[in-house]
């Protein structure tokens, strides 16, 4: 592969008259006992973003793995430029000018830019590198694009969204005429994903076709010029922006009715459960990631947290969790309890449940199965064990019965928690949290990355803890989840609470104003 | 099938190892069948080799299912050389200081004895990781070169025989422990004690530790993932201490009973540890890899590399080859078992590829 970079985008494209970019016929692809695509036919033509929609599972990623050579389709055809074609390798996809942004950044983090996009291309120099080169090839492309990327830094440094504009940038670099975009906007702020969907644009205007993978749904209706809904590996719905909904839609992903926001009865909130007085806290690195925090949730309420990722949001559910050490002079009460020197283990036993940001990190433990996971909080009660050895028995009534009335899909309680879809952990770690019936939960994400159904029945559980008189701290990068779930909203930036404000009076733009620090003339709702 | 590979891999790689041995005993000159021969019947011909090579097995079944123990934490254990000494001072300084009580009520004491000198060895280390971020491995190394001093200074010093001074030669050893004090032997004519069986039940209870008890769930869950298990209340740092004392006292209960077990029932070294371990603090690592980590397959891994070790001693004495060649065997063992994990998850991968690659090709 010569991919040195030929200067202007090829002239065929975007014609309209011309074959599509890409045409996909009747794909069927097996997996031993499960049809990943059956008779999937999908087109993109040049200038167009093409959306695949659909849950986790759903078949997306297998039909873009058989576009990238990763795979090959048992059955249908193919087709690039009308042309049909048999792309066995991911190098030879790259040669036919396509290009994939991987979910999971593919970057060297210690390289600079520059070297991260050579990365894999051959030097015109034989053996030496040619790195000024790829740097003002990429200073060129970066400036035509809206990119502003520096070739030279080292990608660790970057944020994440500059490290996604790096790899579009590879893309570019190889001139990849059809972009596969796979959950691209899945770790961007909401400002980055608006600055993202201006560089896609600028794409398609210069002939590109786009396929762009996603499940959030209100992207999908900003950006697309036409859909496909995949559902269980078949084709469920082709529509185009202005014909659909954002419920219909969901439908067509999950194969009914979806509520997008709970319904939530009427409450009357009580005592307040948990109080936070004067938080400050320390972030990783040592400054003050938190600072002067106060706030009070009652008993029967959900008070959210919005705000743009690493305001403190994080560090405020640790130290509630008291799994990060208040600076001095915090208090933390649980009903009515401080409990700010205690440990998490004394905490949960007063009544704190605590369902962690990152569910494969804190919240599970891969290698365990569901009913391990299930037991990681309440294991060492008398209800499980006899004279010091686990009673398997009821450890196995018990978490069978959580199985079934969280509707966890396993297809058995010893089914190790790494092969279940992220939903189902998700629900693993709330039926756990939940089951005790807490006095206070702190629940960051609860819905991050999990497909919509199994989302609905979390905001459902959610309002149902609310109703049995739980405190409910939300924390949420999801804006539609806070509008819609808490009572009250208080909004993070650089480490404060900016204001707090009762969900009745919220709308999108005030909030979104208050999550980038405007507050002086915004009127909270 | 899947279960099959995964046995068959540690086998085949024990196979390799010694055709490679095979190979060092035609270049020295012997013949490899005989040396097999030697090395077999030296090991489990008869019921006197087969006492010697239970015995020579306890301290690594006990060290092993210690490793399994630590291991299964995410802790590594490279310190059972010296909770195997810990263990055995323990023990033999309260044998010495107790009067001749009956056996009955001596052994569960001085075994008691070792337990709790081991677990100290052990949970030196292991706070000094949990609370200090004191990396386990070196500490555990260094502590055994600690031990090794200390045990020298005291056989030569303070617990030296006083028959050894009367008569001049000062041998390194202590005073003939109490009668009481000596692990009955079971098969009369052989070497096998009670600590065999005792060593044995020892790797049970470990199984039932790790999957049968809320100590053992903790253990593993932050062995899997200290950060799942601190947000759910589990205390890692205490836990990190305990899976050492546990893999310690283990190995002091092997070093209880290598005293107690000895034919000269007492305490003596030739300066070195292996001399008084027999380097079972670290044949003992081997053995529980051997096991896959688990603490009931350790017990016939153990007894495998005690068949090794005895069987080298008669290859030793009848084809007059020396002894290290039993050693290096012993280190390619080693070397193929370990890497032989690389090659189970490799053909585990291949053997999935080809089932998925016939199964859709069948259906198409």
């Amino acid at each position: 592969m010569t991919a040195d970079a030929p200067s202007t985008t090829s002239d065929s494209m975007a014609r309209s008259d011309a074959p599509p970019l890409l045409e996909m016929r009747g794909i069927t692809k097996r997996f031993p006992g499960v049809i990943a695509n059956q008779d999937v036919s999908f087109d993109v033509r040049a200038g167009e973003v093409h959306t695949l929609l659909g849950e986790n599972g759903a078949g997306k990623s297998t039909l873009m793995k058989i576009v990238f050579g990763l795979y090959q389709q048992d059955e249908g055809d193919v087709l690039l430029r009308g042309q049909p074609i048999d792309v066995s390798s991911p190098s030879e996809a790259i040669a036919a000018r396509i290009g994939m942004v991987h979910q999971h950044f593919m970057l060297v983090p210690t390289l600079t830019v520059a070297e991260n996009v050579a990365l894999g291309i051959r030097s015109e120099r034989g053996p030496l590198t040619d790195l000024d080169a790829v740097s003002d090839r990429i200073r060129e492309l970066s400036n035509s694009h809206g990119l502003s990327v520096d070739p030279d830094v080292e990608v660790w440094r970057l944020s994440v969204g500059e490290r996604q504009r790096v790899e579009i940038l590879k893309a570019l670099y190889r001139d990849a005429e059809l972009l596969v975009l796979d959950e691209p906007t899945a770790v961007l702020t909401p400002q980055e994903v608006d600055d993202l969907f201006v560089i896609l644009r600028r794409m398609t205007d210069e002939g590109r076709g786009l396929i762009f993978i996603s499940h959030k749904l209100h992207e999908v209706m900003a950006l697309s010029d036409r859909i496909t809904v995949l559902r269980n590996g078949r084709v469920t719905g082709q529509t185009v922006p202005s014909e659909t909904t954002r419920e219909q839609l969901a439908e067509m992903m999950v194969g009914r009715e979806v509520k997008l926001v709970p319904d939530k009865p009427a409450v009357t909130t009580g005592e307040p459960r948990l109080a936070v007085q004067n938080l400050s806290v320390q972030g990783d690195r040592g400054a003050i990631a938190l600072h002067d925090v106060s706030l009070e949730i009652l008993a029967g309420e959900i008070l959210g947290v919005a705000g743009v990722s690493g305001n403190g949001q994080r560090e405020l559910a640790e130290a509630v969790a008291g799994l990060r050490k208040p600076e001095p002079g915090a208090s933390i009460s649980i009903d009515g309890t401080d409990v700010s020197l205690l440990n998490t283990k004394a905490r949960r036993d007063r009544g704190l449940s605590y369902v962690p940001e990152e569910r494969m990190k804190d919240g599970a433990i891969a290698e365990f199965s569901v009913s391990e996971n299930l037991l990681l909080v309440n294991h060492d009660g008398d209800d499980f064990t006899r004279s010091g050895l686990f009673d398997f028995g009821k450890i196995k009534e018990h978490c069978q019965a959580l199985v079934n009335r969280y509707a966890v899909k396993t297809p058995s309680i010893e089914t190790p928690t790494s092969s279940l879809s992220g939903g189902n952990i998700q629900k693993v770690i709330m039926a756990r949290e939940l089951t005790s019936g807490p006095a206070v939960l702190v629940a960051s994400q609860p819905t991050r990355g999990v497909d919509i159904g199994s989302a609905e029945y979390i905001h459902e559980q959610l309002v149902a803890q609310r109703s049995n008189g739980t405190a409910t701290l939300l924390i949420s990068e999801d804006l539609d989840e806070v509008l819609g779930l808490s009572d009250r909203i208080a909004v993070m930036f650089e480490g404060r609470v900016v204001r707090i404000v009762d969900a009745a009076d919220a709308t999108r733009e005030g909030i979104g104003l208050l999550m980038a620090g405007v507050t002086d003339s915004a009127p909270a709702g | 099938m899947k279960r099959l590979v995964g046995a068959a891999v540690p086998v085949t790689a024990a196979l390799v190892a010694f055709f490679f041995g095979a190979i060092m005993l035609l270049a020295i000159g012997a013949s490899p069948w005989e040396g097999l021969k030697a090395m077999v019947d030296g090991a489990f011909g008869g019921g006197d080799n087969l006492a010697r090579t239970a015995v020579r097995a306890t301290p690594l079944i006990l060290v092993g299912a210690g490793i399994t123990v630590a291991f299964r934490t995410s802790v590594v254990n490279i310190g059972g050389e010296g909770q195997i000494v810990a263990g055995a001072l323990l023990t033999t300084v309260t044998a010495l200081a107790l009067p001749d009580l009956p056996a009955a009520i001596m052994l569960p004491i001085v075994l008691l004895a070792g337990i709790v000198g081991g677990a100290i060895a052990g949970a030196i280390p292991g706070a000094l990781k949990a609370y200090a971020s004191v990396n386990e491995i070196l500490s555990t190394i260094m502590l055994n070169l600690v031990m090794v001093q200390l045990m020298n200074y005291l056989l030569r010093g303070p617990l030296i025989d006083p028959a050894e001074v009367a008569s001049g030669t000062r041998n390194p050893q202590t005073e003939r422990l109490p009668d009481g004090a000596s692990l009955p032997i079971l098969v009369p004519g052989t070497r096998l004690h009670l600590g065999v069986p005792i060593a044995i039940v020892a790797a049970i209870a470990v199984y039932i530790l790790l999957w049968r008890t809320p100590l053992g769930f903790r253990l593993r869950a932050v062995g899997h993932s200290p950060d799942a298990a601190r947000a759910a209340g589990i205390n890692v740092k205490r836990n990190v201490t305990n899976a050492l004392t546990i893999a310690g006292s283990l190995g002091g209960l092997a070093g209880a009973i290598l005293v107690l077990g000895s034919e000269g029932q007492r305490m003596q070294t030739d300066g070195s540890l292996a001399g008084f371990t027999g380097s079972a603090g670290f044949n003992g690592i081997v053995a529980a890899l051997f096991g896959g980590l688990h603490p009931i397959w350790t017990i016939p891994s153990s007894f495998l590399f005690g068949g090794l070790l005895t069987g080298a001693t008669q290859l030793q004495r009848s084809l007059q080859v020396p002894s290290a060649l039993a050693i290096a065997l012993n280190g390619i063992v080693v070397v193929f078992v370990v890497s032989s994990d690389r090659v189970r998850s490799r053909l585990d991968t291949m053997m999935a590829a080809r089932a998925e690659m016939n199964d859709s090709g069948g259906e198409s």
